[in-house]
């Protein structure tokens, strides 16, 4: 009787510890399955482009084997596609000249929309660097606190603005505006929406590069001060310097905002695919690209459908690569204070 | 004599830098006021152009051929109910995987792989979310053109915004407050729940206002998706078809008539306003938190 009793007691001590342990269990639990999701949307973007990208190539294989062989695709279709042949019209994407998927054969040759997106990114950096990179100097080294509240804000405002509106903006205030200058400029030019792009983007480097030279610490700035050195030489000579790693990964981050920017060049860039390198052609970006096809009512399966999972490959591929060559760099020149 | 000299140069030379330094800041606040003043013309511009559409019928009539009659009510509703799908489920997963990899992550590869992720996916452009979304809540989950699908999508693509603020309000929060909790004898989740989470609440309100006034103007992913451009009919359920604000202002730019673009300038307008109001709030919530904030 006595036994039974302190088990019970005991067994009624234990439960509220056993029941809270399985209910930190299980919100722990649940918390790791939120955490994956990242891991998730990264496996979904991966697996959706790459499968899509592997049908293109088969798709465009067969494509290109009908037209050799004189006959229709859809008398090829059930064939199947052997590894060479897919290589084959990889490497036609890859180094290709002529965008024209329509044609028949199709043209897809990546290169026209890369030199798009590569031309409208210089022109953008071309704008953003100097200015960012001026403002961040400024910001961190010169202005008055006073300022810096109310600047730095008013500065990431300029990234709040939805980039559709930008693309009004160029292509109808920036164009004409730039034409009284430029009166050989056409009405849609990789120029105007790289410009207004470089606006778009100072704020990303600006902001990035404030915070890396604000955290070089201050004994820094002293003993350059102490040696007589101005505000300026000390900007340039110390601040800029310890704070490379910093500045570079905002450079980065403006670089690849700038490649993956869609409306702006979408709106004002012209949407045709240009290889050139030309900023006052009009020209077509690979994001811009997707989108030209997208509000089109592509059928599911087509090579149109399929082309524009390419074309996101090579851009995830490009983005990918500067992000590897910013993480370098800030491990690279990473200053140790 | 020579000393005299000596100092007539040091003297030359101190000005010499004090001018440098004057001309600097110059073309530091020049840089900056030009940067600023883009951003005011262009809201003068579309003011100037859209203004005159903005009123009443504007925001209650639907899409039309005619300039003067089309308006953005399935737009604003379309608007309104992505951004619902999209904060319903941004915020939960976004809130908990940062507690996640802030609180009970244990240092291995795997929470350095989600950390790695989670900063890369940040920096995806929002063109590839719109090809994810495509594949896999349009055709995989079969949601099709839909609210649905265009919420999900946003959500993806303003995660990482989500968990990244999280984080970073939480380490904000000293350790002493977590000890002082679990001496008292509470639990992990009710340390986290009860007090990590309350006073970290008003910086993560400032992640998510930030993150959802992006998600209010994208346009790309969602032309993807397939957002529809011209609808006379408000949605009557998640998975009816739709279009939003952005996606109307972008269709309106693409007619040459000079009569949809003012309607483009006034839609842009009310985007614009939007967006901007909901960042100053985002930027005024930080000032004041940071103000009061005396651990």
């Amino acid at each position: 009787m006595a036994i039974t009793s302190s088990k019970q007691s005991q067994v009624n001590k234990l439960s509220p510890k056993l029941l809270r342990d399985v209910r930190e269990k299980i919100i722990e639990f649940i918390l790791f399955i939120a955490a994956f999701s990242s891991v998730a949307t990264t496996v979904g973007i991966v697996g959706t482009l790459l499968l899509e990208s592997v049908k293109f190539f088969q798709n465009l294989a067969l494509h290109r084997l009908a037209a050799s062989q004189g006959v229709s695709v859809e008398e090829l279709t059930n064939q199947t596609v052997s590894i060479g042949e897919t290589l084959t019209s990889i490497w036609a994407f890859i180094t290709g000249t002529t965008w024209a998927p329509n044609f028949e054969p199709p043209q897809v040759g990546i290169l026209p929309l890369v030199s798009g997106t590569l031309v409208t990114t210089l022109v953008a950096l071309f704008v953003a660097v100097p200015l960012g990179t001026i403002a961040a100097i400024y910001l961190s080294e010169f202005a008055p606190p006073r300022v810096r509240e109310v600047v730095k804000p008013a500065l990431e405002l300029l990234a709040g603005v939805p980039t559709v509106v930008y693309g009004y903006f160029a292509l109808l205030f920036v164009t004409p505006i730039l034409q009284v200058v430029l009166p050989a400029l056409p009405a849609a030019s990789m120029l105007s929406a790289g410009l207004v792009m470089g606006v778009m983007i100072i704020p990303y480097i600006s902001s990035l590069s404030e915070d890396a030279m604000r955290s070089v610490p201050n004994y820094l700035r002293e003993g350059s001060y102490a040696t007589g050195a101005t505000r300026f030489q000390t900007a340039v000579n110390v601040i800029l310097p310890s704070a490379i790693s910093g500045i570079s990964a905002a450079y980065i981050l403006g670089i690849s905002r700038a490649i993956g920017e869609t409306m702006i060049v979408a709106i004002a860039a012209g949407g045709q695919p240009n290889l050139t390198l030309n900023p006052m052609d009009p020209g077509q970006t690979m994001t811009a690209y997707i989108v030209e096809v997208s509000k089109g009512d592509v059928a599911y399966g087509t090579l149109d459908y399929e082309t524009i999972f390419a074309v996101g490959l090579t851009l995830l591929i490009m983005t990918l690569i500067f992000n590897i060559i910013g993480h370098w760099l800030t491990k690279r020149y990473r200053e140790t204070y | 004599m020579t000393s005299q000299q000596n100092i007539q140069k040091i003297r030359q030379t101190i000005a010499r830098n004090k001018r440098s330094d004057f001309i600097f800041s110059i073309i530091g606040l020049s840089s900056m006021v030009f940067a600023i003043l883009v951003l005011a013309l262009l809201i003068l511009d579309l003011a100037m152009d859209g203004l005159p559409r903005l009123d009443w019928q504007f925001f209650t009539s639907f899409a039309s051929t005619d300039a003067n009659q089309a308006g953005v009510l399935a737009a604003w509703v379309g608007s309104l109910l992505v951004m619902l799908v999209t904060a319903a489920s941004a915020i939960p997963i976004g809130i908990a995987s940062g507690i996640y990899l802030e609180e009970y992550a244990r240092k291995n590869w795997f929470t350095d792989l989600i950390e790695i992720n989670v900063a890369n996916l940040a920096a995806v452009p929002s063109i590839i979310y719109g090809m994810l979304g495509l594949g896999v809540f349009v055709y995989t989950f079969k949601l099709g053109q839909s609210i649905a699908s265009a919420g999900f999508t946003l959500a993806l693509l303003i995660l990482p915004v989500v968990i990244v603020a999280t984080r970073e309000a939480l380490r904000a929060i000293p350790s002493n407050i977590r000890e002082a909790a679990y001496a008292c004898g509470a639990s992990k989740w009710q340390t986290t729940w009860d007090h990590v989470l309350k006073y970290s609440f008003g910086t993560i309100l400032t992640g998510i206002i930030v993150a959802l006034s992006r998600a209010i103007g994208e346009t790309a992913p969602l032309i993807v998706v397939g957002a529809v451009a011209f609808i006379a009919f408000l949605p009557d359920s998640l998975l009816s078809q739709y279009t939003v604000m952005p996606i109307q202002m972008y269709r309106w730019t693409d007619v040459p008539d000079p009569e949809f673009q003012a309607n483009a300038a006034a839609a842009g307008l009310v985007l614009v306003v939007m967006t901007l109001a909901m960042n100053a709030i985002a930027i005024y919530l930080r000032y004041q938190l940071r103000k009061n904030i005396t651990w």
